[in-house]
């Protein structure tokens, strides 16, 4: 019973979050001259097949970005530079996969690696930093993130190849493209194959935290870390090497989209998704299925937002203020019902019969 | 949770953070006067062409190139009876969002779709086929692949020939000989400006000086960095120069303050619109010119055509001698050598000058 109610519990409190944050956005844009019952129909509308698409895929991204963060987060690392880890990996991995020093799917699998091996070194200086020099990661990857878009933008700007008034990189060989499902007609385009990274990444994410010694430690780490440390945690080692595997996912976000349909890194390289992955681990409390829902969320919101404007006139910053209200909400109820909890227990262990207790005693 | 809490205060700033990373084209700016009549889809409602307009991040409002756009569209509704719907892009967005924008306008039955921006050539690439009967213009857009696409236009300017004519202002204006260009973000389409200009300060006078800055390397954020654009222009006074242009969208409002500061003699040269008309009183007094980029022209022209059922195709560019580019004369501070600048815009229509495009 108490299982099931907690379950209940954990569930109100984004659900209540995102209502509130609903109700939130609908007041700004009634009061800004649009129509609160237009928004919440569009947004509620079933979504076109293309856009039931670019949702699947979407929320791939939006997921490895997220669960890149999550690894940090729940070591108490904040690694803010998941932005600049995958922009570096992302223009790596798009420029290998150019070079096509490879066959067929070897170039992707290569491609792969130098992505996840770019992302973790990028992410590897802040852990160095942290290690040796006692330097704060999140002031170190906020800083490596800025470095990142001046290199990858000094390298395309230099390297490479001119297309209209932009630059992009090699495009990648037709024999090492990946091809997507297609559920719909053509228009409606593909699912991105390489979207499966996201639930393999997923699911080793949950393996290795909840069933491996070093997930243990990492959780012990977040915990408590003096206590870790008292217990025989090599804190410095756990630091190095989380802030690797956080950087291995961040490597990971870019491909499915750079394989399944971009084919080379330029104009269409997509900004800003290591952001939106902390709001996402945020909002999943960093445990990998609510991640999924998280993400999923997001990008259904991105997703709608078109129609918004196109079809009500509402602009589409709306869509990031709900999404930011969410965030915050989310936070605030999960603080609320913590204490619920608490309380609850409480008053369970104040109920429960005391050993040679008088009935009196118990009922007061 | 005090951890928790911060976190969140961290993720909202990330939104919010991307929120400023401005993905603009690049150095387009408060263009010729939009600011009273603004467009207004809602209320136009003639029975000539159905205008479909997909903006870059900013919309309507930007006091950017996106407003340049929407003075085209909006003469066309006062001059053609045209309609028009509005879609608007988001930072950080999907390419797949592109699309999308594009494909809901055609599937409204729009055309022509006006694309504002070249980040809109791919996206315009793969939807343009699928609706051989709508015509798609791209400004500043370009053809990512060989296959030409016969119902897409791609509107690009010679900013390279407005930036020499006030290359030639600088250059005559300067007492000290030594002027500076101010860039964004340093991408081929910005060159094109520092490349013209740098031509036609040197056509004036061979050994004038030119300091060449750029805010950022590939950040678009250096399109809308005014502290930036300050720190950048104050140094170029700091070190002789007396005249700077920049080509560096929203940047561009620090580099007038530092004309402000630096004081009498210290001029700044606009970019894009007659920024004169929207400048404050003491910054008005600083600026020389501006660089004219007719996002307009080109606008209201590809809504035109396809009134007249002759859309336009391929790629079509605005120069001088469509007055797709020019200068400004608001202020009266280049009135007396108008002949002089007048002289070289004949010079390269008749193409006895050609401007470099790269420097």
């Amino acid at each position: 019973m108490t299982r099931l109610r907690n379950i209940a519990i954990a569930l109100a409190a984004p659900l209540l979050a995102i209502v509130f944050s609903l109700a939130v956005t609908s007041l700004v844009i009634q009061i800004s001259g649009g129509s609160a019952s237009d928004f919440i129909s569009i947004l509620f509308s079933w979504p076109a097949d293309r856009l039931l698409v670019n949702i699947a895929n979407q929320t791939s991204l939006i997921y490895l970005s997220a669960l890149a963060a999550a690894v940090g987060f729940r070591m108490n690392l904040f690694n803010i530079g998941v932005e600049g880890q995958y922009r570096m990996a992302a223009y790596a991995g798009a420029l290998f996969a150019g070079a096509a020093f490879l066959p067929g799917a070897l170039n992707v699998i290569g491609a792969l690696l130098v992505a996840v091996a770019v992302g973790a070194a990028w992410a590897g200086i802040a852990g160095l930093l942290r290690v040796t020099r006692g330097v704060s990661e999140v002031i170190s990857t906020i800083m490596l993130n800025a470095i990142a878009i001046t290199i990858t933008g000094y390298l395309i700007n230099t390297y490479g190849i001119k297309a209209g008034d932009s630059r992009r990189t090699e495009a990648i060989p037709e024999s090492s493209q990946v091809p997507g499902w297609q559920p719909f007609d053509k228009a409606a385009g593909e699912v991105w194959t390489l979207g499966l990274l996201a639930v393999i990444a997923g699911v080793s994410f949950w393996l290795v935290l909840n069933k491996t010694r070093f997930g243990f430690d990492l959780r012990a780490t977040g915990q408590s870390e003096s206590a870790a440390i008292a217990s025989g945690v090599n804190s410095k080692k756990m630091t190095m090497v989380t802030l690797l595997i956080s950087g291995g996912i961040a490597g990971l976000i870019w491909m499915p989209s750079l394989f399944g349909s971009a084919h080379y890194y330029g104009t269409t390289f997509q900004a800003g998704l290591g952001f939106t992955g902390i709001a996402v681990a945020l909002l999943g409390r960093n445990r990998a299925l609510p991640i999924a829902f998280a993400a999923l969320l997001f990008a259904y919101l991105n997703e709608q937002s078109n129609r918004l404007t196109i079809e009500a006139g509402i602009s589409v910053e709306v869509i990031q203020i709900t999404q930011g209200i969410i965030v915050l909400a989310v936070v605030i109820a999960y603080e609320l019902v913590r204490r619920y909890r608490l309380r609850a227990e409480e008053r369970e262990v104040a109920q429960a019969p005391r050993p040679g207790a008088t009935t009196e005693e118990v009922s007061a | 949770m005090g951890k928790i809490t911060a976190l969140a205060a961290v993720a909202v700033l990330a939104l919010a953070g991307c929120g400023s990373d401005d993905d603009s084209d690049g150095g387009d700016d408060n263009n010729a006067g939009s600011g009273g009549n603004a467009l207004d889809c809602s209320a136009a409602d003639g029975d000539g062409p159905k205008v479909g307009i997909a903006y870059d991040v900013g919309g309507q409002g930007d006091k950017s190139f996106n407003d340049a756009a929407a003075v085209g569209v909006k003469k066309a509704v006062d001059d053609l009876g045209a309609t028009c719907t509005e879609a608007e892009a988001t930072d950080g967005e999907a390419e797949s969002a592109r699309e999308d924008r594009l494909r809901q306008l055609a599937d409204g039955g729009h055309n022509p779709i006006l694309a504002v921006g070249f980040l809109y050539s791919e996206a315009v690439n793969k939807v343009a086929p699928d609706y051989p009967d709508i015509s798609f213009d791209v400004v500043d857009g370009f053809d990512p692949d060989d296959e030409a696409n016969d119902n897409v236009a791609y509107l690009g300017f010679a900013e390279e020939q407005g930036s020499f004519l006030v290359g030639v202002a600088a250059a005559t204006k300067s007492e000290a000989g030594n002027v500076g260009f101010v860039g964004g973000v340093n991408s081929d389409l910005i060159k094109k400006f520092e490349a013209g200009f740098t031509a036609g300060a040197k056509a004036v006078n061979p050994d004038i000086e030119i300091q060449v800055k750029y805010l950022q390397e590939s950040d678009p954020k250096g399109f809308n960095d005014p502290a930036a654009g300050k720190a950048t222009a104050t140094g170029m006074y700091d070190q002789g120069a007396d005249i700077v242009y920049h080509a560096s969208g929203g940047s561009g409002a620090g580099v007038f303050q530092a004309a402000v500061e630096a004081g009498d003699g210290k001029w700044a040269i606009g970019v894009d619109s007659d920024q004169w008309q929207t400048a404050s009183e003491t910054e008005q007094a600083h600026i020389l010119t501006s660089m004219l980029k007719r996002v307009d022209v080109a606008a209201f022209d590809a809504i035109s055509a396809v009134d007249k059922g002759e859309p336009l195709v391929s790629y079509q560019v605005y120069d001088l001698k469509v007055d797709g580019v020019g200068y400004s004369t608001s202020g009266g501070f280049v009135d007396d050598i108008t002949g002089d600048i007048d002289g070289y815009a004949d010079q390269i229509k008749s193409g006895e000058i050609t401007v470099p495009t790269a420097p």
